[in-house]
């Protein structure tokens, strides 16, 4: 299981970039978005990023994305970066 | 075809995916200069999922891994092989031994990946005093090198003289380049004309650059990019002449003649080959027929 042992960030608040935050947590995922197209995109975003999580088997932890409008394959590099980070593995 | 190469950095987003419609033949995703030290991690999946998601269109796709003396090459390896780049570029190449230490890495991971063998090519950066000496060893190290990539700035650093928009400190580099690429049998390509607002300045460069016999030249800023495909194309001229030289050839084989002349000189094999590379160039930029 990936276990998230600190707090970790990847990513940055320029455009089409995504600037996600892990931090350990007991229980359960909590997933906070905030995006310059949350209306439009917002679910597709959360998909995305719970679809990343389950692949690298993260299962408890604290997340906030703060998206500048990036493409798919960014926010789950930069999510990726973020969970390696913090397990503690780059 | 390669007439441009354009660096990208490797953790910049908004620079990646506008990388095919910046008019490089190809471009070079760079993990090595432009990416901070605590940064590495991070381009390397964020470069990694841009070849596998993004597309590049007709653009070649190029990865700058980190030198060999680093802890970051092999973790660069494992993260962009997977995901088929044309072309790795290994800086900082200064011996034949360089070369094989990452076609022996690539080779294992292709093995491991069931790729096919040598399906990655090499196109070593040359950037030491001791590279440009060994040159020919290092373009001809092993069957993955398909071309070798002068780099003048950190050159000029371990030749410990200043890099100048003239480039005379470069020129026997850039020469012996040409020469050990050519007797490989690999392709060659020019540093990039580092500042970036001189307009003027880009088009000599790349025409001495060109007039060196260098395939094609790289470069850090699009603004730069146009010039470059401008001088390593082919001129209508130079095809309109070229067809001539075939068309002539063609005749005088057709008169039983051993010798040929065209607008009152002889064609002998060199001018008849750099007619066919004209032709070749001409057709893959959609500019020709066969002749």
């Amino acid at each position: 299981m990936g276990k998230i042992i600190q707090r970790a960030t990847a990513g940055t608040l320029e455009s089409s970039d995504v600037l996600v935050t892990l931090e350990p947590a007991q229980e359960g995922l909590e997933i906070e978005l905030n995006s310059v197209v949350q209306n439009q995109f917002g679910a597709a975003i959360l998909e995305t990023v719970q679809e990343v999580l389950k692949e690298l088997d993260v299962q408890d932890a604290r997340i906030s994305i703060v998206d500048r409008g990036a493409l798919d394959c960014v926010i789950r590099a930069r999510v990726e970066t973020a969970v390696l980070r913090g397990e503690g593995e780059c | 075809m390669r007439r441009s190469m354009l660096f990208l950095p490797g953790n910049t987003p908004n620079i990646i995916q506008n990388g095919e419609i910046l008019g490089a033949d190809a471009v070079i995703l760079d993990l090595e200069d432009a990416v901070a030290p605590t940064e590495k991690d991070s381009a390397r999946i964020l470069v990694r999922n841009a070849i596998k998601y993004m597309g590049f269109g007709r653009c070649e796709v190029i990865v700058r891994i980190n030198s060999i003396d680093t802890d970051f090459w092999k973790k660069d390896l494992d993260a962009i092989i997977p995901v088929k780049p044309s072309l790795i570029m290994p800086p900082k190449t200064s011996c034949a031994q360089d070369v094989l230490a990452v076609d022996a890495y690539i080779s294992q991971l292709e093995e491991k990946l069931g790729m096919e063998p040598g399906s990655v090519g090499l196109i070593p950066l040359i950037e030491t005093a001791l590279g440009v000496e060994n040159a020919f060893q290092i373009a001809s190290a092993c069957k993955r090198v398909k071309a070798i990539f002068l780099g003048g700035e950190d050159l000029t650093a371990d030749l410990r003289c200043k890099r100048t928009k003239e480039g005379h400190e470069i020129s026997y580099a850039r020469s012996r380049m040409v020469c050990a690429a050519r007797a490989a049998g690999v392709e060659v390509y020019d540093t990039p004309f580092t500042d970036v607002n001189d307009d003027e300045g880009i088009y000599t460069d790349a025409q001495y650059a060109r007039s060196l016999g260098f395939t094609g030249k790289s470069s850090i800023s699009p603004r730069h990019v146009k010039a470059i495909n401008e001088v390593f194309s082919p001129s209508l001229k130079d095809i309109d002449y070229a067809y001539e030289v075939m068309e002539a050839i063609r005749i005088g084989k057709e008169q039983g003649k051993g010798a040929v002349a065209l607008r009152g000189k002889m064609i002998d094999a060199p001018i008849v080959a750099r007619a066919q590379q004209t032709i070749q160039a001409a057709i893959e930029l959609g500019l020709g027929r066969e002749a």
